[in-house]
């Protein structure tokens, strides 16, 4: 018997290579051609698509070029100064910090009391959990168009609600305000995605033994404390995981944007993505757009880097444990 | 990873510990939620109002007329108009929108799941040097969003492939940017199967491909339905990568949304029409998928 194939679970054992029995090479070529053939196409696609296409953005960011004819104007590093001196882009840049952090802080306290509110025996339970997920799954362009039109100026439903209570809208509303038009994208975004945050903090729950805060309320622990001490504490690893995605998501944000303000007004609402777009497709710079998608990209992976280090590796230091609780 | 429905009560609103000591470990229903149980339907109505109101006023706002919506915002549909919806089914793109739509989004997660389960496969089962290397370029592929290498995907579809304008071009870097995520919810779901399964399997005479074949396959149905789902939807609402590469007679329901609004963006009955019919098949799909859905997430999330 060759090498067999050795499952395991989480941890990797060291390749048992040496451990083989003797004549066991033409099946180890067997082996090796079935990893290759059932690997290939992955490999192919993500190669092709993912992978090329990256080096390609990085290698168009040191050109001027503007998408005919081959690269030869080649121009260092230019192209960076030029999107990082922008102050469009830097605008833009800190739009999305903006949102990413206006994101975790008002989804994660809104999430939590939903998803601990609903965590209950109560009727509709089912229903309502359904209901909270149809805003994620709109796409975020279906999302975008009916806000559009709730929020148009002056015939939108919201300004007439808000006229029944003697207020009136912004007289250019409230996308066409650019003091008002990113904060109304960060309340139509959490309308979109709070319902995600719930769900996830909901299944997360149902990992918490219902011993433990049975106990804490036997040691006396009012309803509060116990959710406070005892079950936030236990849905670390699902909230901590929940902001990582939140926060990538909030980096690459485009679609609701293009949709509903495209940008503006007066640049008010621009993100990286929209910034990148608009010089490739509209202007045709690609070698600044190629230069916003790579500093786009570093600023993600570096967010994702300082993350991972500082704030999730005592989930992966712990893995065992949260699986043990799935 | 399994998510029951049903939910298990972490603890009772107002139990304190008297409640919650009555002696016997009291079955969970009788037991009560008492105070805060008006509260909790109070604030649960208030969210679904929130959730269901745009999109509610949106289906509504489709049977009014523009006249309607114009003197009463606010105001349910009086008389019924069956016009707008009428138009869009007959008059517009809609159905040529939805075709590829549907063809878009069967490419990527068929092409999506083939090539992620294949994948999966070794990096889960098969003991090799390159393993873990290789699942790694996987992982870190999941810090690249399209929208990093959206131009140069342009220019490599359109130029060099010369799939600019079909089902294909889109589908197939819809389907590279999926693998990622499907592999690392897959791996995990393929190395959870018994390894007793696979020397059963061996020891009856079967190759390691019967054994994918006969009994991974089968055992790993699951988990390829929620990556499949995942990567469904993912197509389905996808805006970006069809607005660059995806013309005329070629566009998905997003682009075609997107475009209804702005050349008829003072008819919004009509716009309302349109985006009420391109999210209704989508919403009953995805809802009854739901658990799917959270499920892939979840594992996103834990992996």
């Amino acid at each position: 018997m060759t090498a067999l194939p050795v499952p395991s679970r989480g941890t990797t054992p060291p390749a048992g290579r040496d451990t083989r029995p003797a004549g066991g090479r033409r099946r180890d070529w067997r082996m090796a051609a079935e990893i290759v053939v059932f690997t290939a196409p992955a490999l192919l696609l993500f190669a092709v698509f993912v992978v090329w296409p990256i080096l390609r953005a990085v290698q168009f960011s040191l050109y001027r070029w503007k998408g005919f004819g081959p690269l030869v104007d080649f121009v260092g590093l230019q192209n960076y100064v030029a999107v990082l001196t922008d102050e469009v882009f830097t605008g833009a840049v800190g739009h999305n910090l903006i949102i990413v952090v206006a994101s975790i802080l008002i989804q994660l306290p809104l999430g939590l009391a939903i998803a601990l509110l609903l965590n209950r025996r109560m009727r509709g339970q089912g229903m309502l959990r359904t209901i909270i997920f149809v805003p994620y799954v709109l796409s975020e362009v279906i999302a975008g168009v009916v806000w559009f039109q709730l929020l148009q100026p002056g015939r939108g439903v919201i300004e007439a609600m808000l006229g029944t209570v003697g207020l009136a809208g912004p007289f250019q509303g409230f996308l066409g305000t650019p003091s008002l038009a990113l904060p109304t994208l960060v309340v139509v975004l959490t309308w979109k995605y709070v319902g995600l945050a719930v769900l996830l903090f909901l299944a997360g729950l149902q990992g918490v033994p219902d011993e433990l805060s049975e106990a804490a309320q036997i040691d006396g622990a009012s309803w509060w404390q116990t959710q406070w001490r005892v079950t936030i504490p236990l849905l670390g690893p699902t909230i901590r995981m929940w902001a990582f995605l939140s926060m990538i998501g909030s980096l690459q944000l485009f679609d609701m944007v293009w949709i509903l303000t495209g940008g503006g007004p007066a640049n008010a609402t621009t993100t990286m993505a929209t910034f990148l777009v608009n010089e490739g497709t509209k202007r045709q710079n690609y070698g600044i757009a190629a230069a916003a998608s790579v500093v786009l990209f570093v600023i993600a992976l570096l967010m994702a880097v300082l993350y991972q280090r500082f704030v999730l590796r005592r989930d992966t230091a712990d893995a065992d444990v949260t699986r043990g609780v799935r | 990873m399994t998510t029951t429905t049903t939910p298990t009560p972490v603890s009772r609103d107002g139990a304190g510990p008297t409640a919650a000591s009555g002696g016997t470990r009291a079955p969970r229903q009788g037991s009560g939620r008492s105070e805060g149980g008006v509260l909790v339907y109070l604030v649960a109505l208030l969210v679904v109002a929130l959730t269901l109101g745009p999109v509610l006023y949106a289906v509504l706002g489709g049977f009014r007329s523009n006249a309607q919506l114009a003197s009463a915002p606010a105001g349910l549909p009086d008389p019924w108009v069956f016009d707008n919806y009428r138009r869009v089914l007959t008059e517009s793109a809609f159905w040529t929108y939805a075709v590829n739509s549907v063809a878009v989004a069967a490419i990527t997660t068929v092409v999506t799941v083939v090539c992620g389960l294949m994948a999966a496969y070794p990096l889960a089962r098969y003991q090799f040097r390159w393993r873990e290397p290789l699942f790694m370029v996987f992982v870190v592929g999941l810090l690249f969003p399209a929208t990093v290498a959206i131009i140069p995907l342009f220019i490599l579809v359109t130029r060099d492939l010369g799939i600019g304008n079909t089902w294909w071009g889109v589908a197939l870097p819809q389907a590279a940017f999926a693998l990622p995520m499907t592999i690392v919810i897959l791996r995990p779901f393929l190395m959870a199967i018994p390894r007793e399964m696979e020397e059963a399997a061996i020891v009856d005479g079967a190759s390691r491909l019967q054994f994918f074949w006969r009994v991974l396959l089968p055992l790993s149905a699951p988990g390829a339905v929620t990556v499949g789902v995942l990567a469904f939807v993912g197509s389905w609402n996808a805006y970006l990568l069809p607005l660059l590469l995806l013309r005329g007679d070629m566009k998905t329901l997003p682009l075609g949304v997107a475009d209804f609004s702005s050349q008829y963006s003072s008819d919004t009955a009509g716009v309302f029409a349109f985006t009420t019919l391109a999210m209704i098949p989508a919403l009953i799909f995805f809802l009854a998928m739901q658990k799917r859905i959270v499920n892939g997430l979840q594992g996103a999330v834990k992996g």
